[in-house]
C-alpha cells in the first residue's frame, strides 16, 4: 500500500511539464538511436552526460530512462522489418517477426511488438515498485553454479527449438559455442584462439554475428536466388493492423514474456537474451499454430518482445537497490546518479524518494509516450518493404556496415562481418538454422565461466551443483525437459503396439 | 539585432582571445584526447571530463575525445605510438589497468614509447567481507590466508587486473605463497559485489567506490584500504596500519605519442598542470568521487616504470605472465 502512496508521489514529479518534456526527448532519441544498429543506448547516454550535467538531476535521470526504454522499442524495428537486429536483445523478435514481415503481416508484427512491449514494460514498473526489495535478496542469493544450472535450462531448451533436425540445429550450436572460446579467458586471462590478433582479444562482438549471419548472408542468399525465381515481397497483405485472431494470439505470450523476462533481467548477470530465447522457445512448444513456425508466427513476436523489455524494466531493481549495473545502459545511468552525487544502494529509496518514485513513474508515462508514439508509424514503417528488393538490400548491407563500424571502428570488425555473411549464406543453402550459433555465442562463454567460478569455490567438488536448493531445482528442469519428449514418444508407441 | 548580438560575440571572442594570451598561448591548443576504452567505462569518464574541464577553464580551445576500444586498452595504445608519432596535441587515458594489460596480453607496444606527460587521480582498493562474516579484521584475513590460501576465495575485476593484483600482494605480505590464491574474476559491473553480499566468497577486492554505498548500508564490513599508514582514518583504516604491508592505488593518467618535441611536451604538461588547478577540475573530482593525486613530469614518469616493474613481478609470480 505504501509503495502505491509513493508511486502517485512520484507521478505527480513525472508529469511536471519540463520532466515530461524530458521523457519525451528520451523516447524519441532512445528510439533513434535502436533503429540505427552500431548506435546503442548505452552509447547515447554516455554522449549526453556531459551536457546534462547542469541540469536538474530529477529532468536528467528521467530522460535517460526514456531513451533506454525507446532504444527497446526501437531495436525491434529493424529485426522485424530488415532483419537486422541493432541489439542481441531483438535477436530472437527477428526470427519470426522478419518472416511475417516478408509475408506482408510487417504491420501487425509491429503492432504486436509495440503494445507487447508497453503490457510487459507496465507490469515490470509495477513489479519494480512492489518487488524490488523483495527480488534483490533472491537475486543476491543466486550464486554462480545457480547461473551454471539456469544455462542449462537455456541451452536444452533452445537448442530443441531450432530447425527440425536435431543434428543441425546441434551443428549450428556447436558452431556458436566454438566462436564463444575466442578472446581472453575471464577466469585465466589468458587468450585463446585468438592468433595474436589482439581485436579478438574481447571475444567475438554478438552484434558482429548476428548482423553478419542474419543480415549480410540473407543478403547474399536473395541474391544468388534471384534469376532462380523471383521472390516477391508484398509490403501489407490483409490488415495493417491487428486482427480479432491476432490479439487473441499474442495476449498470452506477452504475459509470459513478462513472467520470464523481468525475474531474470533482475539478476544481477541475467541480461536480456537469456529470456527472450526461453519465450521464444516457450512459445513455440505451446502455440495452437505449430505451423506458423517458420513462416512467421505471430507468438515468436508476442512473446520474445514482451520478456525483452520486461527484463530492461528488471535491470532497474539492482540498480537502484544495490547499485549494480548489470547492463551497459545501466552503467550509464548510474554514472548519471554518481554526477549528481547520488549513489544508488540500499539508501537510494529512503534518502531521495522523490526522485526514485519520479524516476519509477516515469517510466509509465515513457511506455504510454512509446505507444503513441509507434502505433501511427507501424503504416510508414511498412512501406520500407514496398522497397524494389535490390534497393532494399543494398541498404541493408550499408546499414549493416556503418553500424558495425560505428560501434567497432577496426578493419578486423569488417572482415568478421563478411566472413560471417558468408557463413550465413552458406548456412542457408545448406539448411543450417542461423539462431543456434547466436544462442552458443552468447550463452557459452557465460555458462563456462560460472561453472568454473562455482567449482573454484567450491575448491573442484563438483557436488555444490546439487547442494544449492535453487540450482537443484533449475537442473532438475533441465533434465525433465530433455529427457520428457522421448518418454512421450516411447510411450506412445507402447500404446500403439498394445492397442 | 542580429548585427548588435554579432558584433558582441565578436568582442567578446576577441576579449577572450586576449585574455587567452595575457594568461597563456595554451588557450589556443587544439587537443585531443583518447579513451582507449568504450564509452561509459572509467578512461572514457575521465576522457570527457577532462574535455569538460579544460575548454570552460579555457585552458585549451577545442577538445575532441574519441574512443579506441579494446584489450584492456592493447588496441588504443598501438595507435597512439603508431598513427599519432610526433603529434604534440594528442594524449591518451590510461591507468594503472593498463600496466597488467599490455603485460597479460603480451603487446609488442609497452608503456616505454609514449610520453609521460601526468598522473591525475588515484583509488585505493578496499577488502571488505560480508557483514555476518566471522572475519573481523585484516589480521584475522591474513591468518586465514596463512593457514590454506586456497581456503581464502576472493571475488573481484578481471584476472590480472588492479583487484586481482592487490590479492596477491596481500597474500604475499600475510606471508603466503601468492601462488596459492582463489582469486575469482568477475566480469565488471557489479557481478561480484552480488557474489560477496550473497556470501559466496570470502572476501571481495576492488575500489573503495565500488563498495561504498554497501558499506555504509551495513551491508559489507570494510576491512582495510590499501593506503598509505599515515592517510589512515578510523572510518577508513588503512591494511598497513594492521600489520600487512600492502600500499596500492589504481591511478589514472594521461600520456602523449613518442616523438614529440621537448616543447610539446612542455606545453602539453602546462595545460595538465593548470587543468588540475581550474576549479573546474576540482568540481568534476568532488562529484565524482574521484582522489586528486596529481603528479607531472618526471616524478610520474619514475612512478610508470616502477609500476611496470612490480606489476610483472607479480604477475609472473600468480603464473599470468610466463616469464
Amino acid at each position: 500500500m505504501e509503495a502505491f502512496v509513493s508511486l502517485a508521489s512520484g507521478l505527480s514529479v513525472a508529469i511536471q511539464p519540463m520532466n515530461l518534456l524530458f521523457a519525451l526527448i528520451g523516447v524519441l532519441l532512445g528510439t533513434a538511436v535502436g533503429v540505427l544498429p552500431g548506435i546503442g543506448p548505452a552509447l547515447t547516454v554516455a554522449l549526453l552526460l556531459p551536457i546534462t550535467f547542469k541540469l536538474d538531476p530529477a529532468g536528467s535521470i528521467i530522460m535517460f530512462a526514456g531513451i533506454y526504454y525507446g532504444g527497446m522499442y526501437g531495436g525491434s524495428t529493424t529485426a522485424i522489418l530488415i532483419n537486422t537486429p541493432g541489439e542481441s536483445a531483438s535477436m530472437a523478435t527477428a526470427l519470426e517477426g522478419n518472416l511475417m514481415a516478408k509475408a506482408g503481416r510487417g504491420g501487425p508484427a509491429l503492432a504486436t511488438s509495440a503494445i507487447g512491449s508497453f503490457v510487459a514494460g507496465t507490469f515490470a514498473t509495477f513489479g519494480l515498485a512492489l518487488l524490488a526489495p523483495y527480488l534483490v535478496d533472491l537475486a543476491v542469493r543466486f550464486g554462480p553454479e545457480d547461473y551454471f544450472a539456469l544455462m542449462c535450462v537455456a541451452f536444452v531448451t533452445v537448442s530443441a527449438t531450432f530447425g527440425d533436425s536435431p543434428v543441425r540445429g546441434l551443428t549450428s550450436l556447436f558452431i556458436g559455442l566454438a566462436l564463444g572460446l575466442v578472446g581472453i579467458d575471464i577466469l585465466s586471462g589468458q587468450s585463446r584462439l585468438s592468433f595474436g590478433v589482439p581485436e579478438l582479444y574481447d571475444n567475438i562482438e554478438v552484434t558482429t554475428l548476428a548482423v553478419g549471419l542474419f543480415a549480410v548472408g540473407e543478403a547474399l542468399y536473395v541474391a544468388s536466388r534471384r534469376h532462380v525465381h523471383e521472390e516477391k515481397l508484398e509490403a501489407v497483405r490483409g490488415s495493417l493492423w491487428m486482427t480479432k485472431e491476432d490479439w487473441k494470439r499474442s495476449w498470452k505470450p506477452w504475459l509470459r514474456g513478462t513472467f520470464y523476462g523481468f525475474p531474470i533481467g533482475a539478476l544481477p548477470a541475467g541480461g536480456a537474451e537469456i529470456p527472450t530465447f526461453l519465450s521464444y522457445a516457450t512459445e513455440k512448444k505451446l502455440t495452437k499454430h505449430p505451423e506458423d513456425f517458420g513462416k512467421g508466427a505471430i507468438e515468436g513476436v508476442a512473446g520474445p518482445e514482451a520478456a525483452n523489455n520486461a527484463s530492461a524494466a528488471g535491470t532497474l531493481v539492482p540498480l537502484l537497490t544495490l547499485g549494480l549495473p548489470t547492463s551497459a545502459t545501466a552503467a550509464m545511468m548510474l554514472a548519471g546518479f554518481q554526477q549528481y552525487g547520488l549513489n544508488p544502494g540500499p539508501l537510494l529509496f529512503a534518502e531521495k524518494p522523490d526522485l526514485v518514485w519520479g524516476l519509477i513513474a516515469s517510466l509509465f508515462i515513457a511506455n504510454a509516450m512509446l505507444l503513441v508514439l509507434n502505433l501511427p508509424l507501424v503504416g510508414l514503417w511498412v512501406r520500407l518493404l514496398a522497397i524494389p528488393q535490390p534497393w532494399l538490400y543494398a541498404g541493408i548491407l550499408v546499414f549493416a556496415t556503418m553500424g558495425t563500424i560505428a560501434a567497432n571502428p577496426s578493419p578486423v570488425e569488417l572482415i568478421m562481418l563478411t566472413v560471417f555473411g558468408v557463413l550465413g549464406f552458406l548456412m542457408r543453402r545448406f539448411d543450417f538454422p542461423i539462431a543456434p550459433v547466436v544462442v552458443g555465442l552468447i550463452l557459452g562463454p557465460v555458462a563456462e565461466s560460472q561453472l568454473r567460478r562455482a567449482l573454484s569455490i567450491s575448491l573442484g567438488d563438483p557436488m555444490v551443483l546439487l547442494q544449492s536448493p535453487i540450482s537443484a531445482t533449475l537442473l532438475a528442469i533441465a533434465l525433465i525437459a530433455l529427457v520428457l519428449p522421448f518418454v512421450m514418444k516411447g510411450l506412445g508407441r507402447f500404446k500403439a503396439v498394445e492397442d | 539585432m542580429s548585427q548588435l548580438r554579432k558584433s558582441l560575440w565578436r568582442g567578446a571572442l576577441a576579449a577572450a582571445a586576449v585574455a587567452g594570451f595575457v594568461t597563456s598561448a595554451a588557450a589556443q591548443m587544439e587537443l585531443k584526447i583518447m579513451a582507449p576504452a568504450a564509452p561509459g567505462g572509467g578512461w572514457d569518464q575521465t576522457a570527457r571530463s577532462m574535455q569538460q574541464a579544460l575548454t570552460q577553464a579555457g585552458i585549451a580551445k577545442s577538445v575532441q575525445v574519441s574512443n579506441v576500444p579494446g584489450a584492456g586498452g592493447s588496441i588504443g595504445i598501438a595507435q597512439l605510438v603508431n598513427n599519432s608519432k610526433g603529434d604534440g596535441n594528442q594524449l591518451m587515458v590510461m591507468g594503472y589497468v593498463m600496466v597488467g594489460a599490455l603485460l597479460t596480453n603480451k603487446s609488442p607496444i609497452t608503456l616505454d614509447q609514449t610520453t609521460p606527460i601526468a598522473r591525475l587521480t588515484s583509488e585505493y582498493e578496499a577488502i571488505v567481507v560480508p557483514a555476518d562474516s566471522p572475519i573481523k579484521s585484516v589480521k584475522e584475513l591474513a591468518e586465514a590466508i596463512k593457514a590454506d590460501p586456497a581456503k581464502v576465495t576472493w571475488a573481484g575485476g578481471s584476472a590480472g587486473g588492479v583487484d586481482h593484483i592487490a590479492a596477491a600482494l596481500f597474500a604475499k605480505a600475510a606471508g603466503a605463497d601468492p601462488t596459492k590464491i582463489n582469486y575469482i574474476p568477475f566480469s565488471g559491473g557489479g557481478e561480484a559485489l552480488a557474489a560477496i553480499l550473497g556470501g559466496k566468497v570470502t572476501a571481495g577486492i576492488s575500489g573503495y567506490g565500488e563498495f561504498e554505498s554497501q558499506i555504509k548500508a551495513g551491508k559489507l564490513r570494510l576491512l582495510g584500504l590499501s593506503s598509505p599508514a599515515d592517510k589512515a582514518t578510523a572510518e577508513l583504516p588503512s591494511i598497513k596500519a594492521q600489520g600487512v604491508d600492502l600500499e596500492i592505488a589504481n591511478w589514472r593518467a594521461v600520456v602523449a605519442p613518442p616523438g614529440i618535441s621537448a616543447d610539446e611536451k612542455k606545453a602539453l604538461t602546462d595545460a595538465m598542470d593548470k587543468m588540475a588547478k581550474s576549479k573546474e577540475w576540482q568540481e568534476i573530482l568532488k562529484a565524482k568521487g574521484w582522489q586528486d593525486s596529481y603528479l607531472s613530469g618526471d616524478d610520474f614518469a619514475k612512478l610508470l616504470n616502477e609500476e611496470v616493474a612490480r606489476t610483472k613481478e607479480v604477475l609472473t609470480a600468480v603464473g599470468l605472465v610466463k616469464s
